[in-house]
């Protein structure tokens, strides 16, 4: 794990210093003199060698310290953060959405094989990957947000509302259980519903073909066989036997899929004005606002890492065979 | 390659009865007929797909001569949707192309081992673990907009997809009696990796090729959308969806409908070549569908 933080570290250093496009040039445009250039390249410490920048860049991005933006003239950790959250949150309540339509038709096709719903359930899942998912956001927009008028379309909570609320967990939705705010939690839930929708629905069929694929294996083993010949429930079979063995190539996919639930978070966010990480790099870069650009891109770093090794973990617990 | 394919695959009554079969025509068919959209695009667009061309906001199925209606600028949108053919599938192809220098590097990695082999597999799958299109979005944010550069920084993301796919063949095929007879016989390294290694490598490569030009389709309209991708000003499905987004809330569906079934269309095409060779290309897991 350190190792991969190191080489993801590595990674950023060398596209946003080594890739032709300074970040002073970026900055300043290329209208600046060069005095200005200079007096900036030395202040950040761009006239060293590049051995001390990348010393230099390791060991502050180790220590969390992603200085100041250069655009709200802050420090990027108090604007970073809470941003990350929301797009934590967003990421949960996606994968919920994803895990339960997934699995749902992951079952059906698995257990009604080759019918017209094994069919159906089969196309879901190729169908659902080549949906971009910004469109599909735009679409449940205008269905459900401007014709049906059911939920908002941008944002992650009414202004009014957002100031009655205390940051604890930075994830709204425990946080406004957690002030008993009821109609607050019904406020942001809405404001979620159309993004999480969204982007639960591309990674749902991922989890579908897993399900399809897994619970069909597991179905023509013999335990299933004999626990059919000892004439137990269906209901039991599925659930016990069959869904619990199936699960856990399907956990480890779910968790692998964590990568492509953040490249589609930062779309989704952008699709739904959803203040996320995702949209903060998005924004800092149309600022060009280099520091936040990189800190931005450190934090999905970092989350990776850590979803990884969690993912592993879980992983060996569930199933014992398993010994790192 | 398409001879390959329908002497093989195509040909075959029994491949064409299969479901598998039938989703590799399918997605074969979408291709060619977009890839006739792509070539064809200054013969077959009705309007300049770069000048206005029409009143704003014409819906479609209403005027004759703009049978997908006009969107906010009074630009046509059946044209702007062929021409965006051209600019997707270039830059996808592009990307494909640059991508694939994941396959030597998987042949070396998987053949010579060793410290190589850690050091470049740690390095893949690193890239791999990332979100590609922050890597993406950085990389083309540092180039500048551009058809090339987008290709470049797609391509970056998808190298070690093949890298993996390669490396984990070659480490089987590997193995085997003639590479090792090869060996014997004092063949040079370099001898068996082309000879021996490659030809029964790249044959698992050929459906990740397919499905990466389906990525590549849906990352540059991604990009694009973000505003980080193809200029403004160009007709691409992307570019055009992120230009009418403020289209949806005042109800206005055709302008980022069509570019969106394109782009749905496109990536679905190249999903079922994928889907469809790796079932027939790997008869093992064809009998786990």
């Amino acid at each position: 794990m350190p190792v991969m933080v190191f080489i993801l570290l590595t990674i950023v250093f060398l596209i946003l210093r080594v890739l032709p496009g300074n970040p002073v040039e970026v900055i300043l445009g290329p209208k600046a003199t060069p005095e200005i250039k200079e007096a900036l390249m030395k202040q950040w410490g761009l006239d060293k060698p590049w051995y001390i920048q990348y010393i230099d860049f390791i060991s502050r991005m180790l220590r969390g310290d992603f200085g100041l933006s250069y655009y709200w003239k802050l420090p990027i950790n108090t604007l970073i953060w809470p941003r990350f959250f929301a797009t934590v949150e967003l990421a949960i309540l996606s994968m919920i959405v994803a895990i339960i339509l997934g699995l749902t038709l992951g079952s059906l096709g698995a257990l009604k094989r080759n019918t017209i719903l094994d069919h159906v359930s089969r196309f879901f899942g190729v169908a659902a990957y080549a949906i971009p998912v910004f469109w599909l956001g735009l679409i449940l927009q205008l269905v459900f947000g401007v014709y049906l008028h059911l939920f908002p379309t941008s944002g992650r909570i009414s202004t009014i509302i957002e100031y009655r609320i205390k940051t604890i967990t930075g994830l709204y939705l425990i946080d406004t259980l957690l002030q008993g705010d009821i109609e607050a939690f019904l406020d942001v839930l809405s404001h979620m519903a159309l993004p999480s929708l969204a982007l639960g629905f591309i990674i749902s069929g991922v989890i579908n073909r897993m399900t399809r694929q897994n619970l069909s294996e597991v179905l023509q083993q013999d335990f299933i066989v004999a626990a059919k010949a000892r004439g137990l429930p269906e209901k039991l079979i599925f659930f016990r036997y069959a869904l619990k063995n199936a699960l856990i190539p399907i956990i480890t996919i779910a968790g692998m899929q964590f990568a492509l639930l953040m490249a589609g978070a930062v779309l989704t966010e952008s699709t739904f004005s959803y203040p996320g990480l995702g949209t903060f790099l998005m924004e800092s870069i149309y600022y060009r606002d280099y520091n936040a650009i990189q800190a931005a891109v450190v934090v999905y770093a970092i989350v990776v890492v850590i979803v990884n090794t969690i993912v592993d973990i879980i992983y060996a617990y569930i199933d014992p065979r398993i010994r790192y | 390659m398409a001879g390959f394919l329908d002497k093989m695959i195509l040909g075959r009554k029994e491949v064409r009865a299969t479901i598998e079969g039938k989703m590799l025509i399918t997605g074969f068919i979408i291709v060619m007929v977009l890839t006739f959209l792509a070539i064809f695009a200054p013969y077959i667009v009705p309007h300049d797909p770069y000048k206005a061309v029409a009143k704003p906001y014409i819906p479609p199925f209403t005027d004759l001569s703009h049978p997908l209606g006009s969107n906010f600028l009074g630009y046509d949108v059946l044209s702007r949707v062929i021409w965006g053919t051209r600019n997707s599938l270039m830059v996808a192809a592009l990307a494909v192309v640059i991508a694939s220098i994941g396959i030597p590097l998987g042949l070396i990695s998987g053949y010579v081992g060793g410290i190589v082999d850690r050091v470049l597999s740690l390095l893949m799958d690193s890239l791999y673990a990332f979100p590609g299109i922050v890597l993406a979005v950085a990389i083309s944010f540092m180039l500048g907009p551009g058809l090339f550069n987008v290709a470049l920084a797609i391509a970056v993301i998808y190298i070690p997809t093949y890298f993996r796919v390669v490396r984990a063949q070659t480490l089987s095929v590997r193995e085997n009696l003639y590479v090792e007879a090869a060996k014997a016989i004092g063949a040079s390294s370099l001898t068996i990796i082309r000879s021996y290694v490659a030809p029964n490598v790249l044959l698992v490569a050929i459906p990740v090729l397919s499905l990466n030009f389906a990525d590549a389709i849906l990352t540059e309209a991604g990009l694009s959308f973000l505003g980080v991708g193809l200029p403004p000003t160009e007709p691409d499905w992307g570019v055009d969806i992120s230009g009418s987004r403020g289209d949806v809330t005042r109800g206005i569906w055709w302008t980022t409908m069509f570019p969106g079934l394109m782009i749905f269309l496109a990536t679905l095409g190249f999903m079922l070549i994928s889907e469809g060779l790796n079932a027939l290309l790997n008869p093992k897991s064809r009998m786990r569908q």
